[in-house]
C-alpha cells in the first residue's frame, strides 16, 4: 500500500467534509420546518401582545427593552457611574451614539 | 501522482514533529470553533429577531420626562388618530416586577379582551376574567406554577394579590415570553397602582408602512415630549445588539483572532533549525525551490483545512445542538430568568468563507514564508547553519 498516509488525509477531509455538509443540511431542514411552523406562531404573538423586544436579558429595564430604553440608558442610576449590568457589554451602543461620535 | 507523494512526504514530515503540530491544529481548531459559534450565533439571533419582530406596533409613542420614560396621557390618542394614514391607537400598559422569592424580574403586561387566544404557542387561555393571568415558562418554572394554580404578587400597596394561572406560554417560544406575566388591563392598572388616564406608553398602527416615518414625525412635532419608535428602530436595535462587531462578543472575537495572529506570526517569523536542516538536505539531494515550496504548501494545508473543518464541525454541534451552552455563562449576565438560546439555524455561507480565507491563507502563507528564505539559500550554509 503506498502513499497511505496522504491517502489517509484525503479520506478524513472527506468525512470531515461530508459531517459538516451534514450538519449544514441538518440545520437547513431545522430552519425550514422552524420558519414554517414557529416562525409565523411567534409572529401572531407579537402581534397580539405587541411586544416590542426579546425577553433575553432580564436584569435591567434597558436589556429587557433594549429599543424602549432612554437615549442615556446605562447611567440612568447616577450619570457619573460607569455600567455595571454584564448583559450591558455585549449590547453596543445605540445608532445615534455612534453616528455623533463619528462626527466629532 | 507526484503532488501526491508531495502530500504524503508532507504529512510524514508532519508526523515526525506531531507533538507540536498536534497543539497546533487543538488550538487552531478551537480558536476556529470560537470565532465560528459567535458569528454563527449572533447571525440566526439577528436573523431570527427579524423575522419575529416584524409584527411589532407600527410605532410606539412613549413620553419623555426629565429625559426618562414616563407615563403617557390616554388624551394624546384621539389627537394621534386623527393623524391621515393612521389606524388603530391603543394604550399599552406594562411594567416590571422585582420577585423577591425567585430573585428575577418579571415583565407585567396588560391586554385588551382575553379568552381562547388561537395562540398555539399557548396552552390554556389569555386572561378573559378579573384576577386571572398568563405567565411564561420561565416563570411557571421559578414559582413551579401549572395552569389551575395561584401566583401570589405584591402590589404597589405592598398587599399580596393572588391571580389564577390560566395559560402558560410554551417553551418554544421562551425568546419572547420566558418572564411575561400577561393580566387584564384593569387587573394590570390596579396592580401598579396606575393613575387615571395614564399608560405606559401608546401603539399606533399606520396603514402604509412607507407613511410610518412621517407619522412619526407629525407625532413628534403635535408633542414634543414624547418619542415615537418605529418598527424599523426596533429591528435595528436588534442588528445592533447582535452584530458579532458589537461588545462582548467583539471582545471575544478579537481575542480569539489575536490568537490566530500570534499563532501565524510565530511561524512567520522563522523556522527551527530541524526544518533548515531538512530544507537543506532535501535540495542537496536535488529537490528544487518550487518543490520544497509546495511540500511546505501542503503541509500548511494539512493543518488549516483540518483545523478548519474541525472548526465549523465544533462550532455547529455549540450552536444548534448544545444551544451554545459555552456562551450561555458569559451572556446571560445577572438575569434569574434566562431563556435557552434554542435558534432557528441561519447559515450566512458569506461569512463562513470570510472566515476560512481569513485563517487558511495567512496560515498557509506565514508557512511558505520562511521556508522559501531557507531554500533560497545554499544547501550547504543552510546545513551548517
Amino acid at each position: 500500500m503506498i502513499l497511505l498516509k496522504a491517502r489517509a488525509f484525503i479520506a478524513v477531509t472527506i468525512i470531515q467534509v461530508i459531517v459538516l455538509a451534514g450538519l449544514v443540511t441538518w440545520s437547513a431542514g431545522i430552519a425550514k420546518t422552524r420558519n414554517a411552523k414557529e416562525i409565523p406562531q411567534k409572529r401572531k404573538l407579537v402581534q397580539r401582545l405587541e411586544l416590542t423586544d426579546l425577553a433575553i436579558w432580564t436584569e435591567a429595564r434597558y436589556t429587557r427593552h433594549p429599543s424602549q430604553a432612554d437615549f442615556f440608558a446605562p447611567f440612568q442610576d447616577g450619570p457619573s457611574s460607569l455600567e455595571h449590568f454584564p448583559a450591558g457589554s455585549v449590547v453596543a451602543a445605540p445608532d445615534h451614539l455612534r453616528v455623533a461620535a463619528a462626527d466629532r | 501522482m507526484c503532488r501526491l507523494k508531495i502530500l504524503d512526504y508532507a504529512i510524514s514530515s508532519l508526523w515526525r514533529r506531531r507533538f507540536k503540530n498536534l497543539s497546533i491544529i487543538a488550538v487552531f481548531t478551537i480558536m476556529i470553533a470560537v470565532l465560528a459559534s459567535i458569528l454563527v450565533l449572533t447571525h440566526s439571533l439577528r436573523m431570527e429577531a427579524k423575522k419575529i419582530l416584524l409584527d411589532a406596533p407600527d410605532v410606539v409613542v412613549q413620553r419623555l420626562s426629565a429625559g426618562r420614560h414616563d407615563l403617557i396621557s390616554e388624551s394624546l390618542i384621539d389627537t394621534i388618530r386623527e393623524i391621515p394614514g393612521v389606524g388603530e391607537v391603543s394604550p399599552r400598559y406594562w411594567g416590571y416586577y422585582f420577585d423577591a422569592l425567585t430573585g428575577g424580574n418579571y415583565t407585567l403586561i396588560g391586554l385588551e379582551g382575553g379568552g381562547s387566544s388561537g395562540l398555539s404557542m399557548l396552552e390554556g387561555e389569555l386572561p378573559s376574567a378579573v384576577a386571572c393571568c398568563a405567565i411564561g415558562s420561565g416563570v411557571a418554572s421559578a414559582r413551579q406554577l401549572e395552569i389551575g394554580d395561584e401566583l401570589v404578587l405584591i402590589d404597589s400597596r405592598n398587599i399580596g394579590v393572588t391571580f389564577d394561572v390560566v395559560g402558560i406560554f410554551v417553551s418554544e417560544s421562551d425568546i419572547l415570553t420566558n418572564d411575561l406575566v400577561v393580566f387584564g388591563n384593569d387587573d394590570l392598572i390596579e396592580f401598579f397602582g396606575l393613575p387615571d388616564g395614564l399608560a405606559t406608553d401608546i401603539s399606533v398602527q399606520v396603514y402604509n408602512e412607507k407613511e410610518v416615518p412621517i407619522v412619526a414625525a407629525k407625532i413628534k412635532r403635535s408633542f414634543p415630549e414624547t418619542r415615537p419608535i418605529t418598527r424599523s428602530e426596533i429591528i435595528r436595535t436588534y442588528d445592533a445588539v447582535f452584530s458579532w462587531r458589537s461588545g462582548m462578543l467583539l471582545t471575544m472575537f478579537f481575542a480569539a483572532l489575536l490568537a490566530f495572529c500570534i499563532l501565524a506570526w510565530d511561524k512567520a517569523t522563522g523556522i527551527s533549525a530541524e526544518e533548515k536542516r531538512e530544507i537543506g538536505i532535501l535540495k542537496a539531494i536535488g529537490w528544487g525551490t518550487g518543490d520544497i515550496l509546495e511540500l511546505k504548501f501542503w503541509e500548511g494545508i494539512v493543518i488549516s483545512v483540518t483545523s478548519l473543518l474541525l472548526g465549523l464541525i465544533l462550532a455547529f454541534l455549540h450552536v444548534f445542538v448544545f444551544d451554545a451552552s459555552l456562551f450561555a455563562a458569559v451572556v446571560n449576565g445577572w438575569s434569574v430568568l434566562f431563556p435557552k438560546f434554542r435558534v432557528t439555524p441561519d447559515v450566512d455561507l458569506y461569512q463562513i468563507f470570510v472566515l476560512a480565507s481569513l485563517t487558511v491563507v495567512p496560515y498557509v502563507a506565514s508557512t511558505i514564508f520562511p521556508s522559501w528564505k531557507a531554500a533560497i539559500a545554499d544547501p550547504e550554509e543552510v546545513m551548517r547553519t
